[in-house]
């Protein structure tokens, strides 16, 4: 793995002026209908938190978590709501639309006639990703904000988890599209997707399971972006936030490396 | 052809094709929904305290994902399924070809649409009534609630999607119509807990008559409006729906 690793790195600031230039092509396509679909992409979360957070919360009242504390039910719900949104956008972007532009757009093939390598595609469509779910979060956050579910500084603090999680599931994303053969293989992500929406400590706390599939949710990611994000916004934060970031760190790191061998292999036929 | 009517022969496509893909369609078209069921209905139906209307939250809730459930399922089958037959595939070109009419093309489809319709609900029904969620032997009435509401949602969206070309216009359908209809047409929570502004959004979406007559059915309580004003109105979409729908197809068919 290193010495996949070390060369490029070493090339770094040529490496990262055509990662940039990857990236700028998607900010450049934006300009077409493409836009409004963007616009319209920070709605969900929002939908969902007040249909949610805000119509069941009524029904719920207040939430007294495992710890004691009570909470109202939409501030319980927000982190787990913008965790989804980042997790559902950088996975679009990096199933859905990279699929695309690789097999059917022929775009990375046409990227590579450049000086250009598989890995600096791969570097700047995450790059991408992360910048579109960068603007997401942050709409999101100060919606959380204005809405009285988060204060700001926690809001500031939360923004680069939101990042990092962005960057994490894009490129475990990437890494799966190099895998899949066909349209059908789709509906798999988004079903995972819809499955981990549900159970991950988004809608209730996940103490309300039993104890195996308790431990089942702890190792998904969007478990441990939810555990981070809520103890932020919350304020409650425990040592075990430090885990979460490794474990992200962990999945971008193993999704860019095995995005970067499979692209090489894909598009170098 | 012999005796076998246009349209069976325009569904007989869809279900081929279906004998190859249905198994990927199992997961996302019933399997999701009850996972809903039981991340709602159990998870949080744990939280709210006396239930909703007098009934468990799950039993309040399950009536509401029905009619979701044949929302999404028709709309799905109408969006991009459309489109690509119209763009990429072009199967709507080779069956005009033959000596089917543009009713009996758009007859398939529509039929097809109903076919995944009842069978997704029907499932859904069967794994509700496991649940202990059916209160009353008017249950079984919500499945034909449950088909007005997939074929007054179907022919819209196929009436939509024959006009577009580019699936952008398929992610805005989402995005600004059929995800705020699933979120806030009392599927989740009673429609009077919205602000009165906005009530009538609800009132007017298809989605909202369909979960009030299935809700009524499951519970064996009187809707919360006429269920003849619930039937008439949904039959008004489908009596607007496919004169549009047809002229669509014919515009894009038969140049």
């Amino acid at each position: 793995m290193l010495s996949f690793i070390l060369p490029r790195v070493a090339g770094l600031p040529g490496m990262a002026r055509r990662s940039v230039s990857v990236m700028e092509r998607n900010i450049t396509a934006l300009k077409s209908a493409y836009w409004f679909v963007f616009i319209a992409g920070l709605l969900e979360p929002l939908m969902y938190l007040l249909s949610i957070g805000v119509g069941v919360g009524a029904l719920i009242g207040d939430l007294t978590l495992p710890d004691g504390k009570v909470v109202d039910y939409a501030t319980f719900v927000a982190p787990a709501m913008l965790s989804s949104s980042v997790m559902t956008g950088a996975l679009a972007e990096t199933t859905y639309n990279f699929f695309s532009k690789m097999k059917y757009a022929k775009l990375y093939e046409g990227m590579l006639a450049t000086p250009l390598r598989p890995i600096e595609i791969a570097l700047g469509e995450l790059g991408w990703a992360m910048l579109r779910g960068a603007v997401y979060s942050a709409a999101f956050l100060a919606i959380m904000v204005a809405m009285g579910m988060t204060t700001a500084p926690r809001a500031l603090l939360a923004f680069p988890a939101a990042l990092l999680a962005g960057l994490a599931f894009g490129a475990l994303g990437m890494a799966f599209s190099t895998f899949m053969r066909s349209w059908e293989d789709f509906d798999l992500v988004g079903s995972v997707q819809f499955a981990l929406f549900l159970f991950s400590g988004t809608f209730v706390p996940a103490d309300v399971y039993p104890a195996l599939l308790r431990w089942l949710i702890e190792v998904t990611p969007l478990y441990r972006v939810v555990h981070l994000v809520r103890g932020i916004t919350m304020g409650e934060a425990d040592p075990v936030v430090l885990i979460d970031v490794a474990y992200l760190l962990a999945a971008l790191l193993l999704g860019l490396v095995i995005a970067g061998r499979r692209m090489s292999r894909l598009l170098y036929r | 052809m012999g005796p076998l009517h246009p349209v069976l022969a325009a569904l007989e496509f869809h279900l081929v094709g279906y004998r190859r893909t249905w198994r990927g369609s199992v997961f996302s078209s019933f399997l999701l929904p009850l996972l809903t069921v039981l991340s709602f209905g159990v998870g949080v139906g744990r939280f709210v305290d006396g239930g909703v209307d007098g009934v468990s939250y799950l039993d309040w809730i399950v009536p509401g994902m029905i009619a979701s459930t044949a929302l999404q399922t028709a709309v799905a089958e109408s969006t991009w399924p459309v489109l690509s037959r119209f763009e990429w595939i072009r199967a709507y070109h080779s069956q005009i070809a033959t000596p089917l009419r543009v009713g009996d093309v758009l007859g398939g489809q529509v039929a097809f649409t109903l076919f995944r319709v009842l069978v997704n609900t029907s499932v859904f029904l069967a794994v509700a009534a496991a649940f202990g969620a059916l209160r009353s032997p008017w249950a079984l009435a919500a499945l034909p609630a449950a088909l007005l509401v997939g074929i007054a949602a179907a022919l819209p969206t196929i009436a939509f999607s024959a006009s577009v070309t580019r699936e952008h216009f398929l992610i805005l359908l989402y995005q600004f119509a059929i995800i705020p209809m699933t979120l806030f047409a009392g599927v989740f929570f009673p429609v009077d807990l919205l602000p009165e502004a906005l009530r009538w959004l609800a009132y007017v979406s298809p989605l909202w008559h369909g979960v009030d007559l299935c809700r009524a059915a499951t519970l064996g309580v009187a809707p919360d409006w006429s269920a003849a004003g619930h039937l008439l109105y949904l039959a008004g979409w489908v009596a607007v729906g496919w004169p549009v729908a047809h002229l669509r197809f014919r515009r894009r068919l038969i140049s």
